[in-house]
């Protein structure tokens, strides 16, 4: 009986978590002024498909869509790469003042981003970096998190496997490649989606450092939309279904990874 | 021999970590501490064209915030939006987390996806979705409270009911995260022990109080600093959907910083907001450390 | 390196560089910012100037009204400013600040210079040069529901504010509850500031260095503002929260707004057939003796970055736009008022009793401070208004707060005014 009432209770708070994501769905569908009916549909009277068509035509969220993909890609390449080295190096290999940095990183966590924000934008600006794509990727490349979540993981690579690999004549960057990296990649696979997601995601920063319409990221072009279109519910709902799907199909088919590294490593602090 | 191998190591972590050391280094600790710098400045659009109207005014803007009527109703907006939207979370992570690991395995893996799905999505895009859910009029939620015979209500427009709009919305975002967190620390707990207190005769009230609560202290108390310190930094949720409005009933502090920042381009004055924001995560940070560290201590 | 990596990363190169956005050499590409619906209108128009202007290719980029000073202002700072922009009259003082904008005195002859509406020519000169070409211009008065008024009684426009008041109020009666007469924006600081002309309220004093809002001029302003919510004749709701304008409109729940000319157009486009002639404009009430009351000289004209490398184009894009076919041409599209009047005669816009309404008004119209904090000001204002409507803050505290922020706004230009005083002085 109480598992019944337990199950019950988990079904209607699931429902509710996922309505409004629901509705977003359906209402994208809906024809023009049916999503602000009252009282409101949750499934389309005549699904439709000229919302989509618009926003790739008139509004080319297409473009958008594009440029949040090469900016996620670029930017989760990257990262990965630099936080994979650096954490491998914080934990196996031991370098001058490599306990202190640890520490300052560690204090730095409580920094928000926000501080570094504006001397930042007119730092890219003598770099020439304002409105390009480098200029949206360069400043989260390297992340906090992301060196400790390599780094905790790392720890427990066995040091007798990287010892064994010296001893063999192997240069410290061959046993970084072929025997940490291949260790690592769960891990690996974890920060990538982390890195993805956070980059797809990302509002402030693109906002204020693109300038030209047509390098706009996805969430920038969404708010953009609705500056311009606040009155056309079902198109701002057919944007806001472009801006969310990627990253949820991608969660979706890896959401393994994703969960396990994320209770393997917040677990620990 | 051990000397060669050693500085190999060291030169080759040094080299290893060094992109991302200079990358933190001069795309993050160089700007913050450029921002204290500005601080101390006027430094605005005037000066952004001509270098000759910058002056040096020390600790005058942090004087002129705290003269600054809507820096403090942000302070107070931003403190009321905390306390409320971190317990909120905490409790509806905590809660979920246990129904689900005590839920039937397969049913637990859906559930768990499901609490989980809002913390992928973009802040924007859902934001945005909740804008239309909140109006009066045509809302899904006015609906929903009118079939209960709840009255409708202006959620985003009526200045004492946005903050508390904008806690639901950030709590739906983002629960799902805490209680993964949450469900993996209640795995690690070994289930010997409740099965001791079974034996002693302890109900599931006391095995929560005297078993799984304790052994989830660390957690809960690094959960809630992570919550907490998200929490100050509350901005996309009233730039999307309020605006800072009703009559800056939603105005946070970031979101005053940007507006002194990037809308006005008071640079030196944002600047001083945003090393007050700094401030105050960072002595919620050392408050929720010595609480940890204290607790631990009994243990 | 195998040659799929090398491959890969030859793409990822040429990708990196076609998203950079390399022009083709011997073409020039000009970059034009334009503003909510124009932004997506004047496109129609520049084919012809490229078919004229073989070499010049134009790319268009639109922006929100709400984000447009911000994007602009962010733009220059970081190096990125277009070629060409559309500017509110109200932000060239800042530009011209910032050294942002080219002077185009050169180019404007005096004949031209005449034909153009006195209100934004004026608004596009600082020191008493020309620093962006008049576009179109813009006020604000009544649109209104003749047919409802009709109803309750009112066959023509009343003429003052008494008899609007009057036929709003019987509007309103008529209506029902919960429903309202008088739409009065809570997010548009226009209003009150109208109301605060009309009084004769200077808004600052001192050399614009101070603010003057609790003269007795606007505070008798304000307060008749505020009457109009106290009477339950405007909605106390922000914009944020109306779904459709058009569609409020038609339904009846308020039957007058005050708004400008670009809605000529889009209440044609989005109100129901049914309705088309159902609804008119009058210029403002609060003039004396049977004249409209003052409103809001406003308008965008078209400015060109100081620093573009394309000057020259630049300036060929600036004025096809801004001469008088294209302005009617612009007009038929958009609805947007055309800067020059030779366009309202070609065209014979003043046939049309709507447009009639806005040639009256711009007779009677009045720029705000030409400060460039005026944005900013504008905004505190607005903070103002919507405190005491909402009855967060009394009316005298509201406009005591208004005072204060306002001073503190204008403390650098007070300073820098000193300065120049010091070093042009004995």
């Amino acid at each position: 009986m109480k598992r019944i009432a337990l199950h019950l209770g988990l079904s209607v708070a699931a429902i509710l978590t996922a309505l409004p994501l629901w509705w977003m769905v359906a209402a994208s569908f809906m024809p023009s002024g049916e999503a602000n009916a009252f009282p409101p549909r949750l499934w389309p009277s005549r699904p439709t498909l000229d919302h989509y068509a618009t926003l790739l035509a008139r509004v080319q969220l297409g473009r958008a869509a594009l440029n949040s993909l090469l900016i996620a890609g670029l930017a989760t390449a990257c990262a990965v790469a630099i936080n994979a080295m650096a954490g491998y190096a914080f934990a196996k290999l031991r370098f001058p003042g490599r306990e202190r940095v640890a520490r300052l990183l560690v204090a730095a966590l409580v920094i928000p981003g926000q501080v570094a924000m504006l001397p930042l934008f007119l730092l890219l600006k003598q770099l020439g970096l304002v409105n390009t794509y480098w200029g949206v990727v360069l400043p989260s490349m390297a992340s906090i998190f992301g060196i400790f979540l390599v780094r905790q993981y790392v720890q427990a690579l066995p040091d007798s496997l990287l010892d064994a690999a010296r001893v063999d004549g192997a240069s410290e960057w061959r046993i970084f490649r072929s025997l940490v990296l291949p260790w690592c990649r769960p891990i690996l696979v974890t920060l990538g989606l982390f890195t993805f997601m956070g980059a797809w995601n990302d509002f402030l920063w693109p906002l204020v450092i693109l300038s030209d319409s047509e390098r706009y990221t996805l969430p920038v072009a969404l708010a953009n939309l609705v500056g311009e279109h606040v009155q056309d519910t079902e198109l701002i709902m057919a944007g806001a279904v472009v801006t969310v799907l990627p990253v949820v199909a991608l969660f979706l088919a890896l959401q393994r990874f994703y969960l396990a590294g994320l209770s393997g490593g917040a677990l620990k602090g | 021999m051990s000397g060669g191998v050693e500085s190999r190591q060291a030169r080759a972590g040094a080299a290893l970590a060094a992109p991302a050391l200079l990358l933190i280094g001069g795309f993050f600790v160089l700007p913050v501490a450029a921002a204290f710098l500005l601080s101390l400045t006027d430094f605005d659009i005037y000066a952004i064209a001509d270098r000759d109207r910058l002056r040096v005014v020390g600790l005058d803007n942090y004087a002129a915030l705290l003269r600054d009527r809507l820096f403090w109703t942000a302070l107070a907006n931003t403190t009321v939006f905390v306390a409320l939207a971190t317990p909120l979370s905490l409790a509806l992570s905590l809660a979920t987390a246990l129904a689900v690991t005590a839920a039937a395995v397969r049913a637990a893996s859906l559930f768990r996806t499901l609490f989980f799905l809002p913390v992928v999505t973009s802040l924007v895009a859902v934001a945005v979705v909740w804008r239309y859910l909140y109006h009066p009029r045509f809302g899904l939620l006015n609906y929903l409270i009118g079939l209960v015979g709840l009255s409708p209500q202006d959620w985003l427009g009526d200045a004492r009911l946005a903050l508390p709009a904008l806690v639901v919305l950030a709590v739906w975002k983002n629960f799902g995260f805490n209680m993964v967190v949450f469900m993996a620390a209640l795995q690690a707990i070994p289930a010997t022990l409740y099965e001791a207190a079974s034996v002693d005769g302890a109900g599931a009230r006391t095995q929560f109080a005297r078993i799984t609560l304790p052994m989830l202290r660390p957690t809960l108390l690094f959960v809630a600093a992570m919550t907490l310190i998200g929490n100050f930094q509350l901005f996309a949720e009233p730039y999307v959907m309020t605006r800072g409005g009703p009559n800056d009933a939603t105005l946070s502090i970031v979101l005053y910083m940007y507006e002194q920042g990037f809308r006005w381009w008071n640079l030196g004055y944002a600047s001083a907001i945003a090393f007050v924001l700094f401030f105050l995560v960072l002595v919620a940070s050392l408050l929720g450390a010595g609480l940890t560290r204290g607790k631990g201590a009994v243990q | 390196m195998t040659r799929l990596r090398r491959a890969v990363h030859t793409l990822l190169a040429a990708a990196l560089l076609a998203a950079a956005g390399c022009a083709p050499p011997n073409e020039q590409e000009l970059r034009l910012w334009a503003m909510g619906r124009e932004g997506e209108l004047v496109q129609r128009l520049l084919p012809e100037f490229e078919r004229a202007h073989p070499g010049v290719r134009v790319r268009v980029q639109q922006l929100p009204w709400s984000a447009a000073h911000e994007k602009l202002l962010t733009a220059f700072v970081g190096g990125s400013m277009p070629d060409v922009f559309q500017v509110g009259t109200t932000w060239i003082p800042e530009l011209v600040a910032l050294g942002a904008l080219a002077p185009l005195d050169a180019h404007l002859n005096a004949d031209d210079a005449a034909d153009i509406f006195p209100g934004i020519l004026e608004a596009s000169r600082v020191d008493g040069r020309l620093w962006a070409m008049p576009w179109y211009v813009d006020t604000r008065l009544l649109f209104y529901r003749a047919d409802l008024l009709r109803a309750a009684g009112w066959a023509e426009p009343p003429q003052d504010w008494d008899g609007w008041r009057l036929a709003l109020q019987g509007v309103r009666a008529a209506a029902g509850p919960g429903r309202y007469a008088l739409l009065l924006p809570l997010s548009e600081w226009q209003p009150p500031v109208i109301l605060a002309f009309q009084r004769g309220a200077p808004l600052l004093r001192g050399a614009d260095e101070w603010g003057d809002f609790q003269a007795p001029a606007f505070r008798q302003a304000f307060m008749f503002y505020l009457s109009f919510f106290r009477d339950g004749l405007a909605p106390t709701r922000a914009e944020g929260q109306l779904a459709n304008l058009y569609q409020d409109f038609a339904d009846g729940f308020f039957s007058a707004l005050i708004t400008g000319p670009w809605n000529l157009s889009e209440m044609a486009a989005r109100l129901p057939a049914g309705l088309q002639d159902a609804w008119a404009t009058a210029p403002m009430p609060g003039g004396s003796g049977g004249e409209p009351g003052l409103s809001i000289a406003g308008g965008a004209s078209l400015a060109v970055h100081a620093d573009s490398p394309h000057q020259a184009a630049a300036w060929q894009l600036v004025e096809y736009l801004a001469a008088p076919q294209r302005q009617l041409e612009f007009y038929r599209l958009s609805g947007d008022l055309p800067a020059r009047r030779a366009a309202w005669t070609a065209g014979r816009l003043a046939d049309d009793p709507r447009v009639a309404a806005f040639w009256r008004q711009l007779g009677y119209v009045r720029t705000p401070p030409r400060v460039p904090e005026w944005e900013r000001i504008a905004t505190a204002i607005n903070r103002a208004a919507e405190a005491a409507v909402r009855g967060d803050a009394t009316p005298e505290a509201a406009l005591a707060r208004l005072d204060s922020e306002v001073d503190a706004i204008l403390a650098k230009r007070r300073w820098l005014l000193a300065r120049q005083r010091a070093e042009t002085g004995p």
